[in-house]
């Protein structure tokens, strides 16, 4: 069963995986109950985008082309969004399908041998040494972030307009959870795929939410959902060969929340 | 003692002026209500106070033993998600945060204040519940709980008693009354002026054309308040047109 470790780029999934998994759990509770989940769906095909173009310019690690260019979307994104205009979600939309498409037309204009395929849907393969470090990092920083300034990030979660009024600057926060949010798409898209990563932010806030009344409770438990999704997806995967990963994952993710939301029920029917 | 002096502000948005040269002044232990038509700047005035948007122009000075960030500010109630999940213990708690420079922890005397505060409020046996599953005036009462948590005296509402039914109004306002009484000074603003002026010691009142400041007495003999109000003023020195309107209500 353990043989499975035997292979280096199995051993490095799992770490990127895992730590990823994390990143994109106490992230997505933010950004699904500010009701910014679109954001990082947008960021995604963004980074897609982004990708293709760097491969194609040959710039050598299209990873780091394309950070700079997500963390900024990530700042616009935020920002139309928060002005609260009418059309916020429409913009999404149109910026992520227009990012979507440039990247699909530049990656097919010189025929190249960008395998688009790995793009969208991901691949174990495609996670190195270099993803290991950033990943890393990444989780340090969310960790420390969320540790440190957890009862700030539930005060502005909750009511944005009270946490301004008593002084603290809300505008910060939000930038903080955009930017980790970007460099959390970017490192996780190319093992999950662009179509899939935005799947693992909302869906461990979501499920968690069926059961959980308490904030420290869904934070908690989108965290281990998300960590058992992956580690299963991971798993399954291998032992089947040839099932994308991402697409594994993803349906673990549905799957615990449909049981989730059973149980949600029953426990509803049962205080009636 | 004076809380709080607005002294010809000037409030809007993108360059609109909303609310002009306002001027009034809370002293401690008022209760102020702001009444108006809709789209006259309640609101505007609400978060100029707050700090929430910049001003154009005039002053806003706070008194002594009060600033800005230490106003227990009690918003509109579309603010907050209706099924967001958080327990009545975590939203008190989070009222404390402008004392808290860094927001790292809760100390003891603040987790002993929060238990004293929710007893007043009256939420104590709900404090583990969860805030989405409770009624609209529970509701209410933890959000002022946390209002209360942010300040030592002056606690400013934004129609509070939007959405409740007339039993929970009634209780909402008791509670307000008491806490007044107490010694907390109160800014509302309200769509129900009869409450209000059941309520309050002085009065805003921001007109499309004109706006009033003054006790609550002195708006119900003055032009505004005569043509808001169908019955006279309750008062016993105004035996000439009292009709026991709610005085006995």
């Amino acid at each position: 069963m353990l043989d499975i470790f035997s292979y280096s780029f199995m051993v490095n999934a799992f770490i990127v995986g895992v730590l990823i998994a994390v990143c994109c759990a106490l992230l997505g509770v933010v950004l699904v109950l500010k009701r910014y989940s679109m954001i990082g769906d947008g960021l995604s095909h963004v980074g897609f985008g982004a990708l293709s173009i760097a491969a194609v310019l040959n710039l050598g690690a299209p990873l780091y082309a394309a950070l700079p260019v997500v963390v900024f979307a990530a700042y616009f994104l935020l920002r139309i969004t928060e002005k609260g205009k009418v059309n916020a979600d429409a913009a999404i939309a149109l910026i992520s399908s227009s990012a979507l498409a440039i990247g699909v037309f530049v990656a097919s204009i010189n025929g190249t041998n960008i395998d688009l395929q790995q793009y969208m849907f991901g691949s174990i393969l495609a996670v190195g040494q270099g993803d290991i470090i950033i990943s890393a990092v990444l989780t340090v920083l969310v960790l420390f972030v969320f540790v440190v300034f957890y009862n700030k990030i539930f005060a502005v979660t909750f009511d944005e307009s009270f946490a301004r009024a008593t002084g603290i600057h809300t505008s910060v926060y939000n930038i903080t959870v955009s930017i980790l949010t970007a460099v959390t798409v970017v490192v996780g898209m190319r093992m999950l795929g662009t179509l899939l990563i935005s799947a693992l932010i909302i869906f461990p806030a979501l499920t968690s939410m069926r059961v959980c009344k308490r904030f420290k409770a869904v934070v908690i438990t989108s965290v281990v959902v998300s960590v058992f999704c992956v580690v299963a997806g991971l798993f399954t995967s291998y032992y089947f060969e040839n099932i994308p990963v991402g697409a594994t994952i993803v349906i673990y993710n549905l799957g615990v929340f449909l049981v989730f939301a059973l149980v949600s029920l029953i426990l509803k029917a049962r205080n009636k | 003692m004076s809380l709080l002096k607005v002294n010809d502000l000037t409030l809007g948005y993108d360059g609109k002026v909303i609310v002009k040269g306002l001027g009034f002044c809370v002293n401690e232990g008022d209760f102020l209500s702001i009444i108006g038509e809709n789209g006259t700047g309640k609101t505007t005035l609400v978060k100029g106070l707050l700090g929430l948007i910049p001003k154009i122009s005039g002053e806003i000075e706070f008194g002594e033993g009060i600033s800005q960030s230490h106003i227990g500010y009690l918003g509109q109630k579309n603010q907050i998600s209706k099924d967001f999940p958080a327990s009545v213990y975590e939203i008190v708690m989070s009222g404390f945060l402008n004392s808290n420079r860094f927001g790292l922890f809760y100390t003891k005397e603040q987790k002993k204040e929060a238990q004293l505060l929710m007893d007043r409020v009256g939420i104590t046996s709900i404090r583990n519940s969860s805030f989405s599953q409770l009624s609209g005036g529970q509701q209410q009462r933890v959000l002022l709980c946390r209002a209360l948590c942010a300040t030592k005296k002056l606690i400013l509402l934004d129609e509070p008693a939007t959405g409740l039914d007339p039993i929970a109004t009634a209780e909402f306002y008791t509670l307000l009354q008491k806490l007044n009484s107490e010694g907390v000074t109160v800014i509302m603003v309200s769509h129900d002026v009869t409450g209000a002026i059941k309520m309050s010691s002085n009065i805003l009142y921001l007109g499309k054309d004109a706006t009033f400041y003054g006790t609550t007495h002195q708006y119900l003999h003055s032009n505004v308040g005569k043509s808001l109000l169908l019955e006279g003023c309750p008062c016993d020195s105004c035996k000439h047109n009292a009709k026991g309107g709610f005085k006995n209500a």
